[in-house]
């Protein structure tokens, strides 16, 4: 079995050039969860973006969260359409609410068995898989079911 | 209504398709099959293609008004227009955005196209090679999520769950499509019916939502119509074809990053379906055909829902094949085969087809079409939709 979720040759994530989701992953590769917050109003907000969507101000600050969050969707894709999935066969991904930070969501995959039974609602924590070996090393926050 | 509704100043007068083919079967190029159906439309509404002026599409693409004005030898090209963003859910904004222009006298004669032949390009149903990625597809890309399959399918899954829709819904959808594609010879899939231990046994594309046959096809061709003012579709070929009403958008950070939109187990017309019946003056009741793109059957059954034609806790009972299946179905849905089965042209062949029905031209034909909706690609932001009517609806 390999040491990440999926096979090696996915895409790898980069910071977007503007700086903006630096934070969020300079803090995955400490092992930590950053999402961001407006200063102004408390509002939390994910994916990243340059302005609070409820008060319009642009002091939105970034605030580690525990990895933890409640599955709110998922899928498991079972047709590749990247040549790295060619021989993975079917994965699960899940769409993860956290209710310690205004609900906002989280996407990743469920470790585990690839034909676990997945239940909208289920409890779930955080993993944090290393790519250490990229050309721009990283890490990806993955959850696995909590026990 | 409002008094500033397009309702009844536009027609289609025209419309026209290239053969339609299987991705990478087409022998002729992109730009040829373009070419080839809007001589087709302007032939079918019984104009000079030099009378053409303006042009409308989108979801970027590729072939650029002034090109086509120049192989068309249109003398004075006077309205070229991009709808932003959404692929196919920017369809019937695309007919919306000509009819303003032909309303308002930017032009008089607009051609509104799609062309895609996905064999000569890239396919839709596979993910981009780029080896690194960043913004949105840094957080999903990474996790094996890069189709449009796997990116819509989480909207659905949390959409069926909450409302108890059985699979047998998603069926009944692939399923009127097909058989509607064995009256049309225009259709990829005719000659090849689908029964329901095909669907049943087809592989997986994305679990628990999108078997094979819920997906939309991958295609070479090309699409055309041509809007022109009320006045002047009375003196030409085809019994005039009105837009009553159109509206186009999505709703409360539907673009928000990683899916974070507000109303998320939603095809995103939440907000965009009340204002279409609004500009239009009608009601789904009113409504006798409905095209609604199939980019999935998810899509599908989320869309019709959003336009009120039935509640989300009745999709088990309305989406049935006696109930889809033209003629007399209560209410007849994606006539000529659509997406899955006649042809992914991006939702401008449902178009068509709409027009067909108003005609009464369709190879699915419902009897007394007055109204026909067309509802653009859900689940996208923007997205669109729209109405035709007959005369007699004015």
């Amino acid at each position: 079995m390999s040491e990440t979720y999926l096979p090696a040759g996915m895409p790898a994530p980069v910071p977007s050039a503007d700086g903006l989701d630096l934070p969020y992953w300079e803090g995955t590769r400490r092992g930590e969860l950053w999402v961001q917050k407006c200063a102004g109003c408390g509002n939390w907000q994910w994916g990243p973006e340059w302005l609070c969507h409820s008060c319009n101000s642009f002091d939105m600050t970034w605030r580690q969260v525990e990895g933890k969050g409640v599955i709110y969707s998922w899928e498991r894709p079972w047709h590749p359409v990247h040549p790295a999935l060619k021989e993975r066969g079917a994965y699960t991904v899940v769409l993860v609410e956290l209710p310690h930070a205004g609900n906002i969501r989280m996407l990743g995959n469920l470790l585990g068995a690839d034909d676990q039974e997945v239940i909208i609602g289920s409890e779930v924590a955080a993993v944090f898989e290393d790519h250490p070996d990229a050309g721009i090393p990283y890490t990806l926050v993955q959850w696995e079911l909590k026990t | 209504m409002s008094g500033r509704s397009i309702r009844g100043k536009v027609a289609i007068a025209g419309i026209g398709e290239s053969t339609y083919y299987k991705h990478g079967q087409s022998p002729d190029a992109e730009l040829v099959l373009l070419l080839q159906a809007i001589l087709r439309a302007a032939e079918d509404a019984g104009i000079e293609p030099h009378e053409i002026d303006g042009f409308a599409s989108y979801s970027n693409d590729r072939n650029d008004p002034s090109r086509i004005a120049a192989a068309l030898g249109i003398p004075d090209l006077r309205f070229s227009n991009m709808h932003w963003g959404g692929g196919g859910g920017g369809v019937a904004a695309a007919v919306a955005n000509g009819a303003a222009a032909v309303a308002e006298g930017y032009a008089d004669c607009v051609v509104v196209f799609r062309a895609l032949a996905q064999g000569q390009f890239r396919r839709f149903g596979q993910g981009a090679p780029d080896p690194t990625v960043s913004g949105d597809a840094a957080y999903m890309s990474p996790y094996g999520v890069m189709s449009p399959a796997q990116k819509y399918a989480m909207r659905a899954t949390r959409f069926m769950h909450d409302y108890g829709v059985h699979r047998d819904v998603l069926k009944a959808i692939a399923m009127t499509s097909y058989r509607h594609a064995q009256n049309n010879p225009r259709a990829v899939m005719h000659g090849r019916p689908l029964d329901g231990e095909t669907y049943d046994n087809s592989r997986w594309i994305v679990e628990p939502v999108n078997r094979l046959f819920d997906c939309c096809q991958e295609n070479d061709g090309a699409a055309a119509l041509i809007l022109v003012s009320a006045e002047r579709a009375k003196d030409l070929k085809q019994k005039p074809v009105y837009l009553l009403g159109a509206a186009q958008g999505s709703d409360h950070r539907c673009g928000a990053p990683v899916m974070n939109a507000s109303n998320f187990r939603s095809s995103s017309f939440a907000t965009v379906a009340p204002r279409l019946y609004e500009t239009a003056g009608v009601t789904a009741a009113d409504i006798d055909v409905l095209q609604s793109y199939e980019n999935f059957t998810t899509g599908v059954m989320m869309a019709v829902v959003e336009h009120g034609f039935c509640a989300p806790e009745e999709c088990n009972e309305f989406f049935t094949l006696e109930n889809l299946a033209a003629p007399d179905g209560r209410m007849p849905l994606n006539t000529s085969g659509g997406n899955l089965a006649e042809c992914y042209m991006h939702g401008l062949g449902l178009q068509l087809e709409a027009v067909r029905q108003i005609r009464g031209q369709s190879c699915n034909q419902v009897p007394e079409v007055k109204l026909a909706m067309n509802i653009a690609g859900p689940m996208v932001t923007p997205v669109s939709s729209l109405i035709m009517g007959s005369e007699e609806t004015l």
